[in-house]
């Protein structure tokens, strides 16, 4: 268990800025805190071991703490909507997802202190609810037959809060035979008291929470005055909207109007704007879809829902535990504050180390004289994978990962905590993916220590964890470096990489928005000098949105290897309209912009690369000196192997220059690593490693029309065997060698006439 | 139907498992059984848990929903995955084929 988790405010600070750290403690009411840098977060005993500089700061110290809990579930809110005092009706379309869950809410004006007011829900099974309180106590209506799970409903709830008379309709809009889920019941409960503000999809809690939440589509939200029957839906749901019926309009929610936004437009004639809670997914087909267009900026009528899940989360909302003004001379680098509460033990971990990066000073005149390189943090990697949970939110990954899944102290915290939220890799609870990560949460596996049941045999370490081996590679050959994150770059651009000569990429840098794919391509083809040091990058398409910041959207679309599926029709981002999914389905492959694409992905153990003749091109003569070896990379903590968990290759046909060296490719590969959907059209009967030769690393080079030179280790596992035998190894001797080259600021050749000798 | 697990017939992959519970490479035959054992058919799942990461390990039962709690077998403690891999083998090996073993891991054949 955990017994100390938290976040920080941002991912990247700037010397001089300040940065705040939110800190939960379940025991205790106080805790140590220190500011260090993270050099090596890796416990595997098999490594350099766990290291941390301590970099005093006025953090250091002792600090109140408590209990900081998370309020998740999704909502929309009105809080100024009047009281429904005289007789009303609700209609709305709605898609019920999770009926096995008791106590949803549909639309609440409910007072939970007080007991009473109208809630309008859903009881386990899926039957609709229609609850009223008042001074004659509390009664509820139940429909007598039951809505069924992802099926569209037409719903009316006339209520006169007076005399207590209900009637509840719903109809399926698909009528299938032998189905019996249509409702028409009149029911009279106790006169309803008077509450205020109004909510949908969940329903404001004595305790200040939001709970009773909807898993779910809403769709065209109505109220009107007076009792009205189902069979006027139709009618109120028409443009332009039939005069008489105007008049006795309260509200009507379009969700289809501002669907990048977190705000709901009433198109009533009071204008009750409603405010998004918790990021419900946006750009969802409403019970109107007919697939004529799957774009919804260009067909906004058709999406008109919205789907909300007791399991999103945007905020976590936590107060301010710790704040640091950084020294105004600190090196940019990956830190931490470290924080502890006691000794860890076998039960529980009484410590975390609370990530983040300090960048470069952004005013340009303290910047004094910067390292020619540049570490890309993957931070869009990393909220991609944020509390990464298909070990509990999949089932069946045993067979996949070829051992027994691994759980630590932070996997069972996060398995009794769902309220975390999940990772874009995991399905909510009612089965559909999820689309939003926000960083503004504590986020388990962006940390050093964490070691995960992804990571590949030995170290098992993924992403963050597993690019501290390169964080304590370069610090041990004594490479300066600066560290600008993804975000910084979504923001940035072009321009603030622009001073790099060198950028090195993480292990797995996998997610990338368009901002940034366009900055990182025109970087390279000004002659920047690419050092790839991972596998898997370039991949999937990312957007961020202004009106949720430090939030990240997917659209799991049409291909690639995906752990959820998007429905067809919501492949657009609705944050910004673009279409999801592969970069190499939106033609842009990763070939393009590193030499390299994804091929094969496997789990457990991984292999070794051979030589291949083009090692011996004169243009490839400073990456090889001193390594005579035929065999590179049999050693390492991430499986065993410097060539492993997810593989790139040179695909000419995908964008690769046709100038790209192999300059050796990996072998050996179990039938456990195996080639990836995109790379095959009828399913083959040799997927894995051991059958097919197209699953392989290609460790390649190619120097670019610039005068710049892209270097691709193309495997995830690469940086794992940088620290093998004392750094004294040709893993780490062809990166150095190439590093160095890289920093030599002479133009690589980009004629053929040259013989290929660099000077 | 899928592949079944038989005593006569795959009991000559035990001892190659007990070799090295986790390994790169393995017979299609031993491969064939662990996929067969670990297909998820509902009901618990079971992880290994660490509680001191490289040096303690014990198993865990996670219930078809998480609503209920992770049931973990603390009374079984495991110094490496490897030992523990082989405990889940020897369950699963039963419930397949109705046969117990009676090998430890610690035991290698000299």
């Amino acid at each position: 268990m955990l017994k100390i988790t938290g976040y920080p405010d941002r991912y990247s600070a700037a010397p001089g800025e300040t940065i705040a750290f939110k800190v939960s403690l379940e025991e205790d009411d106080c805790f140590e805190a220190r500011l260090v840098r993270v050099v090596h977060g890796d416990a595997n005993p098999e490594g350099p071991g766990l290291k941390f500089r301590h970099i005093p700061s006025k953090a250091d110290g002792r600090h109140p703490g408590f209990t900081q809990k998370m309020d998740a579930g999704s909502y929309m809110t009105v809080p100024g909507f009047p009281a429904l005092d005289t007789a009303f009706t609700f209609y709305t379309m709605i898609w019920p997802t999770l009926v096995r869950r008791d106590d949803q809410t549909i639309l609440s004006q409910w007072d939970d202190k007080t007991q009473s007011g109208i809630h309008i829900g859903l009881k386990a099974g899926g039957y609709v609810t229609v609850t009223l309180g008042g001074p004659g106590g509390v009664r509820q209506a139940v429909a007598p037959k039951a809505m069924v799970e992802r099926q569209w409903y037409a719903l009316t709830v006339a209520i006169d809060p007076a005399s207590g008379a209900v009637h509840i309709d719903h109809s399926p809009l698909i009528a299938y035979a032998m189905s019996d889920d249509r409702v028409s019941e009149q029911v009279t409960l106790a006169r309803a008291g008077s509450a205020s503000g109004l909510m949908l999809a969940g329903t404001p809690m004595a305790d200040g929470t939001v709970g009773r939440h909807f898993d779910g589509k809403l769709d065209s939200p109505i109220l009107i005055r007076g009792t009205h029957p189902a069979g006027l839906q139709d009618k109120l749901m028409r443009t332009p909207r039939d005069i008489e019926l105007g008049r006795l309009l309260l509200a009507h929610w379009e969700f289809s109007q501002k669907i990048d936004t977190g705000e709901t437009v009433d198109t009533g004639p009071y204008r009750h704007h409603g405010t998004l809670g918790n990021l419900p997914t946006r750009g969802m087909k409403g019970w109107n879809w007919t697939g004529e267009d799957h774009s919804w900026a260009r067909k906004p009528e058709h999406y008109g829902a919205i789907h909300f899940h007791s399991d999103d989360l945007y905020d976590a909302g936590w107060d301010t535990s710790v704040e640091i003004a950084l020294p105004d001379d600190l090196p940019s680098g990956p830190y931490a504050l470290h924080v502890s509460c006691g000794e860890s033990d076998i039960d529980a971990t009484r410590e975390d180390y609370i990530s983040f990066f300090v960048t470069p000073p952004r005013d340009p005149a303290k910047r004094g004289k910067r390292p020619k390189l540049c570490f890309l943090a993957p931070t869009c990697s990393y909220i991609a994978y944020a509390n990464h949970a298909e070990h509990i939110t999949a089932r069946g990954v045993e067979i996949l990962m070829n051992r027994m899944v691994h759980f630590g102290h932070s996997d069972l915290w996060m398995y009794d905590h769902p309220e975390l939220g999940g990772s874009l890799y995991d399905t909510h609870a009612d089965g559909s993916g999820v689309a939003y990560s926000s960083r503004l949460r504590p986020v388990l596996n962006f940390k050093a220590q964490y070691h995960s049941w992804l990571g590949g045999h030995g170290s098992a370490v993924y992403q963050y964890n597993a690019d501290t081996h390169l964080f304590d590679w370069l610090e041990e050959k004594g490479f300066d470096y600066d560290v600008i994150t993804d975000e910084d770059l979504h923001v940035g651009g072009f321009a603030l990489i622009e001073p790099y000569d060198v950028i090195m990429t993480g292990t797995h840098p996998e997610y990338h928005s368009t901002a940034m794919w366009d900055a990182m391509k025109a970087w390279i083809d000004r002659g920047g000098r690419l050092m790839y040091m991972g596998g898997n990058g370039w991949y999937w398409r990312v957007a961020f949105s202004d009106h949720w910041p430090g939030a990240m959207e997917l659209r799991r679309a049409e291909d690639g290897i995906r752990p959820w599926i998007a429905e067809p029709g919501e492949y657009y981002h609705s944050f910004n309209g673009e279409y999801g999914g592969l970069w190499r389905r939106l033609g842009r492959a990763p070939n393009v912009m590193a030499g390299v694409g994804f091929i094969a992905q496997g789990f457990d153990f991984s292999s070794y690369y051979r030589r291949a003749p083009d090692a011996d091109n004169p243009r490839a003569r400073f990456i090889f000196e001193g390594v005579p070896d035929e065999i590179i990379g049999d050693f390492g903590l991430v499986g065993g192997g410097a060539a492993g968990i997810e593989l790139d290759c040179i695909t000419t046909d995908l964008g690769s220059p046709t100038n790209m060296l192999r300059l050796a490719s990996s072998e050996g590969h179990s039938g456990m690593m195996l080639l990836v959907n995109e790379e095959f059209g009828p399913v083959p009967p040799n997927l894995g490693g051991d059958q097919n030769d197209r699953v392989r690393a290609d460790l390649a080079f190619g120097e670019t029309a610039a005068g710049g030179a892209l270097f691709a280790t193309s495997s995830i596992a690469w940086c794992g065997s940088l620290s093998h035998n004392g750094y004294a190894n040709n893993v780490s001797r062809i990166t150095e060698n190439v590093l160095r080259r890289f920093l030599d600021p002479a133009p690589f050749p980009t004629s053929p006439d040259t013989d290929g000798a660099h000077p | 139907m899928v592949y079944k697990i038989v005593a006569e017939d795959d009991r000559k992959y035990v001892e190659e498992f007990r070799e090295a519970p986790i390994t790169a490479h393995r017979s299609p035959g031993l491969q064939r059984v662990l996929n067969i054992m670990r297909l998820y058919r509902g009901g618990d799942q079971y992880i290994l848990i660490a509680r001191k990461e490289f040096h303690d390990y014990v198993i865990g039962r996670m219930p078809p929903l998480r609503d209920d709690p992770i049931v973990i077998e603390d009374d079984m403690v495991f110094t490496s995955r490897e030992a523990a891999e082989w405990e889940l083998f020897c369950r699963r090996w039963r419930q397949h084929t109705g046969e117990i073993i009676n090998q430890h891991y610690e035991d290698k054949t000299a």
